[in-house]
């Protein structure tokens, strides 16, 4: 089967629709991620239509119950990352360290033909595979990434490994901008510059907020392009929102540099209400008496 | 006794040289670590990771998914304290082989309280997934990485370098998950573990011409621990059991050995001999008398268990092996 080749608007198409899932999602729980479906919807449509090679989708078409924790005796549940394909030497892999967007990835998935279209009906229900923040068994996930600043670290191995057996597909991750806080993130850029791992794509979805407010209010972390090029990567900046900006990021040359991508983003996209409480976005509540107007922007989508 | 050099370096290069897939990632210790000649053999597969070790653990994470076998070598400190949350999401959650070879364990290292390793197997024995073996002597080393390679899941080591002695036959490797039994008697069962089994020999021998049948074994797999040979061996034990390790006396051999006496219902009363807090930086020697992890405090506890005075005084103990670490 030829790959598809989506047309920008497909990829708007998509972005949308993710927006809206996840709106729907908080409208009809009281609240969920929606700030990171705002800012990164375009980046993640862009990224499983334009940006990475993946094979076709190798997992179960409908969401399944937890299949256990691994261990000796259950090293072969469902793996997650099997929804970005079967590993292949000339494909690409995708690593999701700001995991509080699985609902964006499983979204994106369904989105993409790659999971049931109506798989987010098991979206955070007890005993299922489609956590709220997701892990090695959750669709579209190669590893359990909560714990910030290890999967970057992971994704480099991961590319060291694949650039020494000569593949030629490439390992994507993508961050948040908070968790550049974390000290590792810094360990891996230094290492993956050293053993210049030019098959490592780092992709942030910058939108400017954490838990507790703005960035620059908890912890500086600008100049970000200066920071990275001294670690030994090359790296750009565009806005997040505009997809054929972010899909030409990835063609800037970086020959023996992994490649840095940061998408500028903001969480309130698509959904202006949500301007009112920015940067205090982490986790979007939508109060009974919000609804409606919450409501109406949903019908409008 | 036979006094073997750097076993540890001759066994990594001959796992290297069996398994290709396997390297070795430093954190600027390796020529502390005996890997200084397998950097040399195998540049291509000797990665050194900078002193950033977090950023190592879950690198080695991203190669053990792609099929390769990582040997992490630094200080035992170093592979559990500050890295204990990349130890646990990024290895031993999803269950890879990644070998932690963690060297100078507890007081083993004059290096003081950063150095020394003294509630490391209270911390791995926590992790689940996570395998443990704590070695004594050169048979021990030339053995735990077969085992440790063939181990489906991740693997923490307390490894001893340079001058160890060859305590138990070469040619009797250790087994996975059976204690080593040296004695056999009815009256206390001694379990050591790591350097004090060497003083446990010592403890023993004289014990035994004052009349006590005493059982000891020394046991390497500390994790899992549910090895029946123990089991039986403390069932025997009429007056109770000691137990003698290098590591804090909470969450280690001691602590381990009592689960299994609760679990199987032995009611056998236990002394467990081990560092009561943080230790600071001095010799191996002069840390075991101080710290009272030594051949002379088995004999109280002997005392103590059995109610016998023994008159066994610390000139009566076979000499002291003075191989003492001189590095940091």
């Amino acid at each position: 089967m030829d790959k598809k080749i989506y047309s920008r608007e497909e990829v708007q198409a998509i972005a949308n629709s993710i927006r809206k899932q996840i709106l729907g999602i908080a409208l009809k729980t009281g609240g969920c991620y929606l700030a990171q479906a705002c800012s990164s919807a375009e980046i993640v449509a862009s990224l499983y239509t334009k940006v990475m090679n993946l094979g076709p989708s190798e997992g179960l078409w409908e969401p399944i119950p937890f299949p256990g924790v691994p261990g000796p005796d259950n090293m072969d549940y469902p793996k997650g990352m099997m929804y970005n394909g079967a590993p292949a030497p000339d494909k690409d892999r995708f690593f999701v360290s700001c995991c509080h967007y699985a609902s964006v990835i499983y979204c994106a998935l369904a989105a993409t033909g790659r999971i049931s279209p109506d798989c987010m009906d098991k979206f955070n229900v007890d005993g299922w595979n489609m956590e709220m923040i997701g892990a090695e068994h959750s669709p579209g996930f190669e590893n359990t990434a909560g714990s910030l600043g290890q999967t970057i670290s992971i994704a480099g191995g991961t590319a060291h490994a694949r650039k020494r057996r000569g593949d030629t597909g490439k390992c994507y991750v993508m961050l948040g901008d908070g968790e550049l806080q974390e000290g590792q993130t810094w360990e891996c850029i230094q290492a993956a510059g050293h053993y210049k791992l030019d098959n490592l794509i780092i992709v942030i979805d910058a939108n400017d907020q954490q838990v507790e407010g703005q960035i620059e209010n908890q912890m500086t972390e600008e100049p970000l392009i200066d920071r990275f090029r001294s670690f030994g990567a090359e790296c750009v900046s565009v806005n997040g929102h505009d997809i054929d900006a972010f899909c030409e990021a990835f063609n800037t040359p970086h020959e023996g540099k992994p490649l840095v991508v940061i998408g500028r983003t903001r969480g309130t996209t698509g959904i202006p209400p949500l301007e009112k409480r920015w940067p205090f976005l982490h986790f979007v509540r939508i109060g009974k008496d919000e609804k409606e107007e919450f409501q109406k922007i949903y019908d409008a989508m | 006794m036979k006094i073997e050099v750097n076993t540890h370096e001759k066994n990594i290069l001959r796992l290297a040289e069996e398994h290709p897939e396997v390297v070795v990632l430093s954190a600027d210790l390796g020529t502390s670590c005996e890997v200084k000649k397998f950097r040399q053999v195998y540049p291509d597969r000797y990665f050194t990771m900078g002193i950033a070790e977090q950023n190592m653990v879950s690198w080695a994470a991203g190669l053990a998914r792609e099929g390769y076998r990582p040997f992490i070598h630094t200080f035992a400190v170093f592979e559990y304290r500050r890295v204990l949350d990349q130890v646990e999401m990024s290895v031993a959650y999803p269950n890879l082989p990644v070998v932690f070879v963690g060297f100078v364990p507890g007081i083993t290292t004059p290096g003081g309280v950063s150095h020394q390793s003294i509630n490391d197997v209270a911390v791995m024995r926590s992790v689940p997934n996570m395998a443990i073996f704590d070695v004594g002597d050169a048979t021990d080393i030339d053995s735990v990485l077969d085992i440790a390679y063939a181990y489906n899941g991740p693997v923490y080591i307390r490894q001893l370098r340079k001058e160890v002695p060859r305590l138990f036959p070469a040619n009797e490797p250790m087994v996975f998950n059976r204690a080593r039994e040296l004695s056999r008697g009815d009256d206390v069962l001694i379990l050591s573990s790591s350097i004090c089994t060497e003083e446990a020999m010592r403890a023993t021998a004289v014990l035994k011409e004052r009349g006590i049948s005493v059982g000891h074994m020394h046991v390497t797999t500390l994790k899992p621990f549910t090895d029946p040979t123990i089991v039986e061996a403390i069932e025997r034990a009429k007056y109770g059991v000691i137990t003698i390790e290098n590591h804090l006396d909470i969450g280690g051999l001691g602590s381990a050995t009592a689960d299994m006496i609760a679990e199987h219902g032995l009611g056998k009363k236990l002394i467990k001999i081990g560092l009561k807090g943080y230790a600071h930086g001095a010799s191996k020697m002069y840390l075991m008398e101080k710290y009272g992890i030594n051949a002379m405090n088995l004999v109280n506890a002997v005392e103590t268990l059995t109610g016998k005075e023994l008159n066994i005084k610390k000139e009566d103990l076979e000499e002291v092996r003075f191989v003492d670490f001189l590095e940091v």
